[in-house]
């Protein structure tokens, strides 16, 4: 086991798919010298070349109309966003085209390209630096949506990503870039999209969530401990296609359902777990998300959007009483 | 340098107290980043103080200004208020946007300051649509959009050039050419002539100038905002500059060739304008005591801004909307 930051991770996975399948590449803008605004391109393009580690100018909707026409053509594109909320200068490319190619062509067509875009608040970066928009892109037919939460799974996910043959929206969390975690360097296999990990057991409640928010879950998971309250956390890490029946098995199990997650909570995809969960078992659900305002700069009206430790505790709380 | 203006020592004393104000606000921005007070991105100023002051010198309060991630000078330059801003660096009450938006989202609607942007380009169309609103009010206000050398690849501020001709709109665009964006040479990502060329392949005239002259900025931008304002249809500005700085407060720009920066050094615009000043009746005197209060003005916004209360937490749920408007805290949940 090595430790390495999820940005760190990410990287790797990048390096070895670069390495085994020579059609899968990268465009985007600062990724030479700067190396991602995460270092997550760190010293890929020395290795690789200028041709597979493309800097782009700053036309958000061509690097990812280039990706789509290079992923039709027969490579496998990796497209920097580097924010989600620049992302949706793009959003044509990637709904209109990307998501919909194989469907309108009547399956002449494969979009196997990976739209980068990391997602989240990562702190005092404000309203068109800080969103959470997976919602949008669940909601679209032809996508698959991933959210990694720790450095392995960035890892394994982002392989799993460059291999899929469908357009992945891969939606790092800013907040996490940072973060160290134990990575098998050896351990070459991906982590297989769709399939939820299980972060922690418990008996009275289960506890969804995915990306930064995961870390929140399971603190509050702790600390319900001293109240005798035993919570299960499952990281999503896929969330379309999400994994129904790990979500399923435990909420039967344990009786209760929340879902958190920091994208705003009205529309958000918290929606459709609880409403599946409340249809399929008829047990108590809940949702937890940030309420339905821009994110702000200032420290204390930041706060006020985040979902913390202690409204899960609470919620949970409730739930189980 | 040469300037034609009436009045000169005194009008340009004026613009140079306020170069010397950006300058001074930006280097505090950039240490109040360094000590752990500012958060986010602070996108500095430092070098190009010219072009904004001697852009905003030539138009009215009641002219727009729409700006880019790179905004407090362009901020300060059409009238905001320096304190308030540094309040909202420091994301206080009392800031430009009460601490909601930040150092990328400056804005002060009474001076016509529309609003700095945290996307590239998006200020190019928004230009466009200011000046259709002032055509159809029936007013003879202009539009100044400033977009940096890396935001003119960007597919809206093409849009935006081409609209804006089509239609004859009162729009200025001001293209500060600092040759680089973000870590990337500009001119390696960009085909063809140049910014320049790129307005005038949509038949709008463009003019280049040296951004570090303020006499220059001033003199042209003079003559353009009176052709725009009389119902001349839209024009383009290349200011060439150079950015003095990292891209942002926490970037040492390592990539960047020293002697290139030296030399940049040698032609940036407050010594420039400095050097005039002194030829023509300002004493040495006169210029240290200048510098000396600017930087005792933005000094007191710092302290002011350091102790100044933060923003109760209800405020987040305030402006979001009129219609389904959120309530704090949760009560919709
Ligand atoms: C649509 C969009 N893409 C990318 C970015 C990230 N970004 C912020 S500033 C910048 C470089 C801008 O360069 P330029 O326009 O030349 O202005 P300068 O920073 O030199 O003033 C980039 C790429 C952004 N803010 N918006």
């Amino acid at each position: 086991m090595t430790a390495m930051t999820y940005a760190e991770a990410a990287r790797l996975a990048l390096q070895e798919e670069m390495a085994r399948d020579p059609k899968v590449w990268a465009l985007g803008e600062d990724l030479g010298y700067e190396g991602g605004m995460a270092g997550q391109y760190d010293g890929l393009q020395a290795e690789f070349g200028s041709d597979r580690i493309v800097d782009t100018p700053i036309s958000e909707s061509t690097i990812m109309g280039a990706a789509v026409g290079a992923a039709l053509a027969g490579t496998r594109p990796v497209a920097e966003m580097r924010f989600s909320d620049f992302a949706m200068c793009a959003v044509s490319e990637l709904v209109n085209q990307a998501a919909k190619a194989r469907y309108m062509f009547g399956g002449q067509a494969r979009v196997p390209l990976v739209a980068r875009m990391p997602i989240g608040i990562r702190g005092g970066i404000a309203a068109q630096h800080s969103q959470s928009p997976e919602a949008w892109y669940v909601h679209t037919p032809g996508l698959v949506v991933v959210t990694p939460s720790t450095a392995a799974d960035n890892r394994g996910l982002l392989k799993s990503a460059i291999r899929c043959d469908d357009p992945v929206v891969y939606m790092e969390h800013k907040g996490l870039w940072g973060v160290v975690g134990e990575v098998d360097e050896d351990d070459e296999e991906p982590v297989p999209l769709g399939v939820a990990a299980k972060v922690c057991s418990g008996d009275d409640i289960t506890i969804v969530s995915w990306a930064a928010q995961i870390g929140v879950a399971a603190l509050a998971a702790d600390a319900l401990v001293e109240d005798g309250i035993s919570a299960e956390v499952i990281d999503l890490r896929t969330l379309y296609p999400w994994d129904r029946d790990a979500v399923m098995n435990s909420a039967a199990r344990t009786g209760r359902l929340l879902v958190v997650h920091e994208a705003v909570r009205i529309g958000g995809f918290g929606g459709e777990i609880a409403s599946d969960v409340a249809e399929t078992l008829g047990i108590p659900v809940a949702r937890l998300g940030g309420e339905r305002i821009p994110i702000p700069f200032s420290v204390p009206l930041e706060d006020a959007y985040k979902i913390k430790v202690d409204r899960i505790v609470a919620r949970v709380r409730e739930l189980v009483a | 340098m040469s300037s034609n203006l009436a009045n000169e020592p005194a009008r340009v004393a004026e613009m140079f107290r306020k170069m010397v104000l950006i300058r001074s606000f930006e280097e505090a921005a950039g240490e109040a980043f360094h000590a752990g007070h500012v958060r986010g991105s602070v996108h500095q100023y430092i070098g190009q103080e010219s072009i904004a002051v001697g852009v905003c010198a030539n138009l009215r309060e009641d002219d727009y200004l729409t700006s880019n991630h790179r905004g407090h000078g362009h901020s300060i330059a059409k009238g905001a208020d320096p304190r308030a801003m540094m309040l909202e660096l420091f994301g206080r009450v009392g800031g430009t946007s009460d601490g909601k938006g930040g150092s990328m989202h400056i804005a002060d609607f009474s001076v016509g300051m529309l609003g700095a942007n945290g996307v590239i380009a998006d200020g190019c169309t928004m230009s466009v649509g200011a000046a259709q609103a002032i055509r159809l009010l029936g007013d003879d206000k202009i539009v100044v959009n400033f977009i940096g050398d890396g935001g003119i690849n960007r597919g809206p501020f093409m849009e935006a050039l081409n609209w804006a001709k089509v239609y004859e709109l009162p729009v200025l665009f001001i293209c500060e050419n600092n040759q680089i964006a973000a870590t990337t040479t500009t001119h390696l990502v960009t085909a063809g002539e140049g910014i320049a060329a790129r307005a005038e392949s949509f038949g709008m005239p463009a003019t280049t100038i040296d951004g570090n002259d303020l006499f220059e900025v001033d003199r042209t931008v003079a003559r353009v905002v009176a052709e725009i304002r009389t119902g001349g249809g839209p024009q383009l500005i290349q200011a060439m500059t150079y950015r003095l700085r990292g891209h942002f407060a926490h970037d040492e720009a390592g990539y960047r060739d020293l002697a290139e920066v030296e030399a940049a050094l040698g032609r940036e615009p407050i010594a420039r304008t400095e050097a005039w000043l002194l030829e023509n009746g300002m004493t040495a005197d006169e210029i240290t005591t200048l510098k000396a209060e600017a930087d005792s003005e933005i000094i007191g916004y710092v302290e002011e801004a350091m102790n100044a209360p933060w923003p109760d937490g209800k405020l987040a749920f305030s402006d979001v909307q009129d219609v389904g408007a959120p309530s704090y805290p949760g009560a919709d949940q």
